[in-house]
Parts: structure tokens; C-alpha cells; sequence
């Protein structure tokens, strides 16, 4: 039961073959069980699940259910939701309950979601590894040695566990896609402004997307439509029309374009992910798909303007944890500069100080437009560079990650190391573009390899489609870690 | 050779709106401390600034009135310094492209006009605030003013000397309030001034400035100025050299004292707010402002001059705010061919009423209605001004209305000839000495015969007619 899709848990629910409660229930039970080993969960408190469950159960039973009514769903621990702790990672928050739902929750809660609990993540989504945690590390279900990604590494690792069917994530730089590579299975990023901001903890304004993460580019489909839609709180969010992004997933491929920038087949990707995307374009080929190659020139520039413009934005973002008003304040100090330093001091951790220092220089006086200037003229043109390759393609599909799952600890000591790691998903971010992870193989030592999809803005339906048909053809995205006790 | 004082102001105006330039909480003053706080205001995790589009509409206007550039597209920029009362450790403001860009605005300088030039008009937001006493070494902070928008207007340094300063700052007050964008209340904040001031030997080059910070009445800034340019005289005359710095102004002491210096300067790392998209107005939505603008002071002043007769510097006492040029025109609205008289009576005996209590002329406790029929009275012949003075009197302590007063008190003018020339003649008679030498040529005696019929008719007797009597009653 615990594997199955949540169309298939929504038919369940609906025949009254199991009650939202029960369904909860059992999740709740081997969250309880394998969570301590695998440290995907920050917050769960089955009493608050199970209320919600009752409150599902007894909407259906008034005739009052969406398809997705009853399903218990996790939380990335980014998200506020009113009772909850929500900590984003951070010693800073660990304290603080939040007064208040975030969009997203309210869409999730509007659609009779339940939630699971808050789910593990790098400190303020800073981190590809999960190792920022104030919380400790995830570790990776295929392999605990690895690190699940990050920085929803959480939510990645407690969907591939199968603790829950589904997870909601957050990605400003990758940190949907990668994980769900690193952990084999499927995530997406909408286009920036179709899931609203608000509620969502900032960490880079103008790249913070939230979407879903799942088993299955379908269960993507149906958790975007729960989680999508225009929010007057927020405004860079979308004033569009809703759509029902399912609606093209089993559409044949056959006319479809595909592109495949030169640039993510080059050096720095290894030969075992290499050999996983080739597999998969030839699967596509077979699907009835065309393959072009394109450029994408500034890629190797993304990297770069990234880690101006994401510091710039967090170094200001994360100037409300000072200690005034909530969350964490030094317990000695002796006036209000030192109560300021020790704060944000003890209640960062070392990435996030770094990230806070690198974005107070990059905005200071006489280094902003060598800095930040010339960062948003980068972005301009990496987003040149896709609009160029669309006019050629329909979509562009490579790698999501130059490599599988690295070990614990392997890059912690290494920043530069651990950025590059998001080379191919950054620009996507940096262009407002949808992009997606499935997975499509296994590379060394049994670790999952994530194909990415990057389709233009607003072609969520298309890559689903594209992914969906994919699905269908093969079972990548059915497979179970072996260490992971069986369903 | 004289020094001469150089002065810019940044005027920060509170706008009038309901709610908060970022969030719905409302903006009223006075509210206990943190209950018109809500999520965005107190800068919890997560929340997100949306823009106010009346702050928006109120500077647009503003823009308009002072004959500005009002930018189609603007860019809100975070202003990041950390301080209690500034909930997210930033000020969201405008830098690089403000709404409003240029603009001026006319003063009166001893009777010249002279025009003082404006840099821009931004929006921003206001923090909230530090309470430090009662809190027993600690700080209270109080985050209702915090996201109160703000219209931040800067001056180029235009002004000379504390007076034009002063007169800038009236001058820009009454705009506010013609426009109806910001209330004017400056004991309440929603008018502070800061002040730029520098002083310089006439023809050279600008001195190096000193900023004093949050001037919040006419006085003060009149007298921070004063104080501040003696200052920097006194070290220049010494032989030294000013040091550019904010400086905070003490009322108590009448003094201003070192607040931080130049090097002391936050570095504000400004850039573009990403939670707010850049601004952009259309044509249709500035010329919808426009349409709807008011008439303005310099307009008003002159069609007081044009249509009523008025001097100058009766125009200019009338028009010096809306409500009291609103009260003069519906007065003369009630007696249309007496223009001067009507602006007699407002700017004396109904200010000199307003002065005594304090109060604005919205709470003037004779509507304009009334004195307009009062002023008729005395039109019409039915009382003396001398007697309608009093009248006034009794409708502000009473609110009675003319008439009833006038007939209650028997205050109706005399101008019965018969009745009149009756009392002449009792006078004449009882006083023959003084009109034989009346009639001699000691014409200053005609007061004398004036003054006692006035007397027996408790003032009530037509004067024009009661000096024609007495004249005719002399004739021998």
C-alpha cells in the first residue's frame, strides 16, 4: 500500500477501502520506525496528522472530496504551518512555531492533504548535501553512506523510503532536482511565480520556487495542481488562469523536439551519469521524440552570478533573525551590538555565515556594480541563451547532477566543490525556467542517476508529458532501495 | 564679508492611507502598542511586502502639484541596516529610480517670490519604535508606525538662512494638506523635517554639511538651523573646519550635538527589492490623477486677488490652508458683493476666536453660514458694526444664530428717522452751551452730539442716518 501511486491512494480513499485515517496511520508508523536511521523528518507530530486525517475523512463522508482528500503528504520544514514548528534547518528557528499557513500549506490543506510533518533540509535551503542541517544529516535510502542532496534532501529521502507518498520541496538553485536525482525519484520546479512565495522562508527571493516531489511525473502532476495558483500576498507570483496540469501527460512524443545542450554532455560530467542520460535519450528516440543539439554558452557563467546574486538576496533575507522579536537570541550579552553578534552568531551555521558574508560584500559600497551589476547582465544572458534554444527545440533534456550521490562528508570541507555539483540545474533557476528531475538508471555503486527536463515557461504540462511517457516505458521510476525495509 | 547660511530639507510626510504601505494593518495613531502589527509588519519568516496603491496614487499627486517628472517605472530598494525598531533589517524605500523626480515649489521671501527646487519624491516605508523609558534597562519596541508609508521629499539646497527654510517647509505643509495625502499632524510625526546645513562666504563654493536629524516643528527647525549655522561660523571664524556628520537637535538645550560621523556612516548595501517587481504606471492612471487634482495654493491665491479683490497678503492669510480658504469662500458665497468685508472678518475676529482657543478652523464654533448672515445683518442696515461684534461674541459662546440673538437682545439697529430725529433733539435741547459753540465753528463738537444720541440708543442707531440728523439739526 505504502508504494502505491496517490492516484491509486486517492481510488482507495474514494471506495472507502481505507480511511485517510488509517492511511495516515500506517505512514505515520514507519515514519516512526525508519526515521531514526535515515533523520528525514525534523517535525512529526502524529496527534496534529491524524486530527487533520479525521478531518479528511469526515469532508469525504460529507461528500466533499477533492482527489486528493485523505493522502498524507510530508512538508519541507521551509513551508510555515500554523501550530507547527518551523525551523528551516536552523538553530535560529528551532524554537519558533509558526502563527501563521503558508500558501502552499493553505492549497495543501484547501485539497484535504494531510501532512506527514516537516521534513529535513539544509539550513536555510543553503547546502546540496543536507550536511547544513542544525538537525544532522539525512542519509541517502539507497545508500546511508551518501548524502540525499539537498537542499530538500528531507523530503527527497523520506519519498524514496517510501514515509510518504509525497513531499512538498523548494528550489532556488536545484534543491528539488538534485536531491530527487541523488534519491531516485521525480521533482519539479515550476516556472518562477507559478507557486506562490508567500509563507515559503526566504532564502533567494528572486529564485525560491516551491513544487512537488513524488514517485512519479503523474503524482507530480496532480500535487502541482494542489500546490500552484495565483496569490495576491505574493507579488512576483502569476496572475494566470488555473490549469489542470495533468492534462497532456498521455500524449504521444512522437513530433516532439528534444535538445541537448552540448555544453551538459562536456567535461565534469561522469561516465556512469554519462551513460544513464545516453540510455535515456536513446529511450526517448524510441518514444518518437527528434533529438537537436543545442548550446547553451553561458552555462559556465551561472555558477558564478549565482553565488553573487543568492548571497546578495539571502545576506538581506536573513536580516530579520536578529534576536528581537523571535526564535533564537544569545542567552548572555552586554548591549545590543553583542546581543546582534552572538545571535547570529551561535544560531548560523557555517554555511549560512558564509554565504551571509559573501552577500554583505558583494552589495557593498564600490563593489556593487562589479559584483551584483554585472551578475544580473549574467543573468540576462543565460536567459538569452535558453530562449535562443527553445526557438529550436521543444524541450532540453541532460543531466541533473554531474554525478551520483556523493559520500557524507566527502564535500562539506569544500564549498567550491559542493557548488559546482548544481552546474546544470543553477542557470534554469537564474532564468525563471521550469525544470524537472526523474530518475533513469543507476550509476556507481548502485546510486540513482536523474535525467532533467528544462522546458520553456509555463510548459510544466509538456515536461510532465515528456516525463510521464517516459514512466510508462520504463520502471526507473518504480524501483525500491534494497536497504529499505520491504512494504 | 558675510557668511551665508545654505539649506536643504528632507521632508518626510506621512500618507494618508488606511493601511500600511506593505501590509493591510491599519495606520491610526494613538493604538496600544503592537496590535496594528500583523505577520509582514513584524517581519516573520516568510511573509511578503504588496504595494499600496493608494501611497502610490498620493505621490503621484504630489508629483503633479509640484509640476515634477513622475517616473512610468520606478524601482523599490532595500535599505539594510539593523536597528529593534526596523523589524526586517531593512527599510524598503526607493533609490535609483525614485516616482517623483524634480519639481518645485514657491515661497514667499518679504513679499518676493522665489522658488525652491526639488530633487525627487520617494516612497518608503517608517519604522516602527524604541521606548526606553518604563522598560527598567531594557527597551520596549512598539512596531504599530512600522510600514506607515512615508513620502520622502528632498529639496536641493535652495535655502538661505533659517527663514526660507521655514517658510519652504509652511510652504510644503499646506501643499500636503491641500492635497489631502498627509495630515500634517507634526506632534504626531506625520510631518518631520531633517535639515541639510552648510554655511559659505557669499560666492564661494558649497561648505561641507551637517545633517540634523528629525525636526518635527517650525520652531525647532528654525532654531536648529540658527544654532547649527552659528556653530559651524564659530569654528570657521576660528580657523577650522566643519566635519561632515549627522547631528540630532536637543530643544531642551537649544542645541545640536554629534549623533555620527562620516566615517561612523552605515553602508546601506542598497539594491532592488526582489519581492517587489519594479513599478510601473500608465498614462491613463497619472492623467486620472491629474483630472482629479485640487486647486492649488499659488492658483487659489491669485483667483483671490482676480475674483475678489483682495491684496496679496490678504490672499495669501486666506489661502494658507484649504479648510480656511473653503470657510472665507462660503462665507462670501452667502454675501457675494462684500469680498473684503468677508476676509475682514476671518482673518480678524474669527482667527483672533480660533487663536485664543487653540483650535483649527475645522472646529470653529461659527459656521461659515452664520457669519455670512451676521455680515448681512450689518449689509442690510440692521446693525451697527460695532453692534455685530458683539453679536459675534455671543454666537461663538452661545452658536445662537444672528437673528435670534439680535431679537432676543433687542440689538435692531434705530432707523426710524422720526424716532432718531426726536432723540437729536432732546440732545440739542439739553445741551444748548454746546451748540452755540457748535455753531461758532467748533466743528469737533459734532462727535460729542453723535456720541450722546449713540449712547442714548444703547449703540443701536443707524449711524449713517444718526450723523445725517444731527448735521441737518445744527444747520441753524
Amino acid at each position: 500500500m505504502l508504494n502505491l501511486s496517490l492516484k491509486e491512494l486517492g481510488a482507495l480513499l474514494a471506495a472507502r477501502k481505507i480511511s485517510s485515517a488509517e492511511l495516515t496511520r500506517a505512514f505515520l508508523d514507519r515514519i516512526e520506525a525508519l526515521n531514526p536511521a535515515l533523520n528525514a523528518f525534523i517535525t512529526v507530530d502524529p496527534e496534529k496528522s491524524l486530527e487533520q486525517a479525521r478531518h479528511a475523512d469526515a469532508r469525504r463522508a460529507a461528500g466533499d472530496a477533492a482527489p486528493l482528500t485523505g493522502i498524507p503528504i510530508a512538508h519541507k520544514d521551509i513551508f510555515c504551518a500554523k501550530g507547527w514548528r518551523t525551523t528551516c534547518g536552523s538553530k535560529m528557528l528551532a524554537n519558533f512555531v509558526a502563527p501563521y499557513d503558508a500558501h502552499v500549506i493553505e492549497r495543501c490543506t484547501g485539497a484535504g492533504l494531510v501532512s506527514l510533518g516537516k521534513t529535513n533540509m539544509d539550513e536555510f535551503a543553503m547546502g546540496s548535501s543536507n550536511e547544513t542541517s542544525y538537525f544532522g544529516p539525512v542519509k541517502n535510502p539507497w545508500d546511508p553512506a551518501a548524502v540525499p542532496g539537498g537542499s530538500s534532501g528531507g523530503s527527497a529521502a523520506a519519498v524514496a523510503a517510501r514515509l510518504a507518498p509525497a513531499a512538498t520541496g523548494t528550489d532556488t538553485g536545484g534543491s528539488i532536482r538534485q536531491p530527487a536525482a541523488l534519491c531516485g525519484i521525480s521533482g519539479i520546479k515550476p516556472t518562477y511565480g507559478v507557486v506562490s512565495r508567500y509563507g515559503m522562508i526566504a532564502f533567494a527571493s528572486s529564485l525560491d520556487q516551491g513544487g512537488p516531489m513524488a514517485k512519479s511525473a503523474e503524482d507530480l502532476a496532480l500535487l502541482l495542481n494542489a500546490m500552484a495558483g495565483f496569490d495576491e500576498r505574493d507579488s512576483t507570483s502569476l496572475r494566470r488562469p488555473p490549469e489542470d496540469y495533468a492534462r497532456a501527460l498521455e500524449a504521444p512524443l512522437a513530433g516532439l523536439t528534444i535538445g541537448l545542450p552540448r555544453e551538459y554532455f562536456a567535461e565534469g560530467l561522469s561516465e556512469d551519469v554519462g551513460r544513464a542520460v545516453e540510455e535515456a535519450v536513446a529511450q526517448y528516440r524510441r518514444l518518437g521524440a527528434k533529438t537537436v543539439e543545442v548550446s547553451l554558452p553561458n552555462t559556465r557563467l551561472s555558477i558564478a552570478a549565482y553565488y553573487v546574486l543568492a548571497p546578495a538576496e539571502a545576506s538581506s533575507n536573513l536580516s530579520r533573525y536578529d534576536g528581537v522579536r523571535y526564535g533564537y537570541r544569545a542567552p548572555e550579552y552586554t548591549d545590543l551590538a553583542d546581543m546582534y553578534g552572538r545571535t547570529r552568531a551561535d544560531g548560523f551555521g557555517p554555511e549560512v555565515k558564509r554565504r551571509i558574508m559573501i552577500g554583505t560584500y558583494v552589495l557593498s559600497h564600490g563593489y556593487y556594480d562589479a559584483y551584483y551589476l554585472k551578475a544580473q547582465k549574467l543573468r540576462r544572458l543565460i536567459a538569452r541563451d535558453f530562449a535562443e534554444a527553445f526557438a529550436q527545440c521543444d524541450l532540453l533534456i541532460g543531466p541533473t547532477s554531474p554525478t551520483v550521490a556523493f559520500n557524507q562528508g566527502e564535500k562539506s570541507s569544500d564549498p567550491v566543490q559542493m557548488y559546482l555539483s548544481d552546474i546544470y540545474t543553477i542557470a534554469v533557476n537564474l532564468a525563471g525556467l521550469p525544470g524537472m528531475s526523474i530518475p533513469v538508471g543507476f550509476g556507481k555503486e548502485g546510486r540513482p542517476v536523474g535525467l532533467q527536463i528544462v522546458g520553456n515557461y509555463f510548459s510544466e504540462a509538456k515536461m510532465l508529458n515528456c516525463a510521464h511517457q517516459f514512466q510508462r516505458a520504463t520502471d526507473w521510476h518504480a524501483r525500491v532501495p534494497a536497504g529499505i525495509p520491504a512494504i | 564679508m558675510q557668511w551665508e547660511i545654505v539649506v536643504g530639507l528632507e521632508v518626510h510626510a506621512q500618507l494618508s492611507t488606511q493601511s500600511k504601505i506593505f501590509s493591510g494593518a491599519a495606520t491610526a495613531f494613538g493604538a496600544a502598542p503592537n496590535v496594528q502589527a500583523c505577520e509582514v509588519d513584524i517581519a516573520l519568516p516568510g511573509v511578503l511586502p504588496v504595494l499600496n496603491r493608494g501611497a502610490v496614487e498620493r505621490a503621484v499627486k504630489f508629483g503633479l502639484a509640484v509640476g515634477a517628472r513622475i517616473n512610468h517605472r520606478s524601482v523599490f530598494a532595500r535599505k539594510n541596516y539593523f536597528y529593534p525598531d526596523l523589524p526586517k533589517g531593512y527599510q524598503i524605500s526607493q533609490f535609483e529610480l525614485p516616482i517623483v523626480e524634480g519639481g518645485e515649489i514657491v515661497i514667499d521671501v518679504e513679499g518676493s517670490a522665489r522658488t525652491i527646487r526639488l530633487v525627487r519624491a520617494h516612497l518608503e516605508e517608517d519604522a516602527g519604535k524604541s521606548l526606553h523609558e518604563d522598560f527598567h534597562g531594557m527597551t520596549g519596541i512598539d512596531l504599530n508606525r512600522a510600514g506607515t508609508p512615508l513620502l520622502e521629499i528632498v529639496s536641493e539646497p535652495d535655502m538661505r538662512g533659517p527663514h526660507e527654510a521655514v517658510a519652504y517647509a509652511k510652504a510644503l505643509h499646506a501643499l500636503v494638506r491641500y492635497l489631502e495625502i498627509c495630515d500634517g499632524n507634526m506632534q504626531e510625526g506625520s510631518f518631520r523635517c531633517d535639515a541639510n546645513v552648510s554655511v559659505r562666504r557669499a560666492g564661494a563654493p558649497l561648505g561641507t554639511r551637517c545633517e540634523i536629524k528629525n525636526l518635527n516643528s517650525f520652531r525647532f527647525l528654525e532654531r536648529a538651523i540658527e544654532f547649527e549655522a552659528r556653530r559651524q561660523i564659530g569654528i570657521l571664524e576660528d580657523g577650522g573646519s566643519i566635519a561632515q556628520e549627522t547631528r540630532l537637535y536637543d530643544s531642551v538645550k537649544d542645541e545640536t550635538r554629534s549623533m555620527r560621523s562620516k566615517e561612523e556612516a552605515h553602508d546601506y548595501r542598497y539594491f532592488p527589492d526582489p519581492d517587489l517587481l519594479p513599478m510601473t504606471l500608465d498614462a491613463s492612471f497619472v492623467e486620472a490623477i491629474r483630472v482629479g487634482l485640487p486647486e492649488l495654493p499659488q492658483a487659489k491665491r491669485a483667483r483671490f486677488v482676480a475674483d475678489y479683490g483682495l491684496s496679496a497678503y490678504d490672499a495669501g492669510v486666506l489661502t494658507a490652508s484649504r479648510e480656511l480658504a473653503d470657510y472665507f469662500e462660503a462665507v462670501v458665497r452667502g454675501v457675494p458683493n462684500e469680498p473684503k468685508l468677508c476676509a475682514n472678518w476671518v482673518m480678524g475676529d474669527l482667527s483672533a476666536a480660533l487663536n485664543k482657543e487653540d483650535l483649527d478652523i475645522a472646529r470653529a464654533r461659527i459656521p461659515a453660514g452664520a457669519l455670512a448672515r451676521l455680515i448681512g445683518r450689518i449689509q442690510d442696515g440692521t446693525v451697527s458694526g460695532k453692534i455685530a461684534k458683539e453679536l459675534f461674541e455671543a454666537m461663538w459662546s452661545t452658536g445662537k444664530e444672528p437673528d435670534v440673538l439680535i431679537e432676543e437682545r433687542g440689538l435692531k439697529q434705530i432707523s426710524d428717522v422720526a424716532a432718531l430725529e426726536a432723540i437729536v433733539d432732546e440732545i440739542l435741547a439739553a445741551n444748548p452751551g454746546q451748540v452755540e459753540q457748535y455753531r461758532a465753528g467748533k466743528d469737533k463738537l459734532f462727535g460729542f452730539f453723535v456720541g450722546q444720541a449713540m449712547k442714548a440708543t444703547k449703540g443701536q442707531a443707524n449711524p449713517a442716518q444718526l450723523n445725517e440728523i444731527v448735521r441737518r439739526k445744527l444747520t441753524p
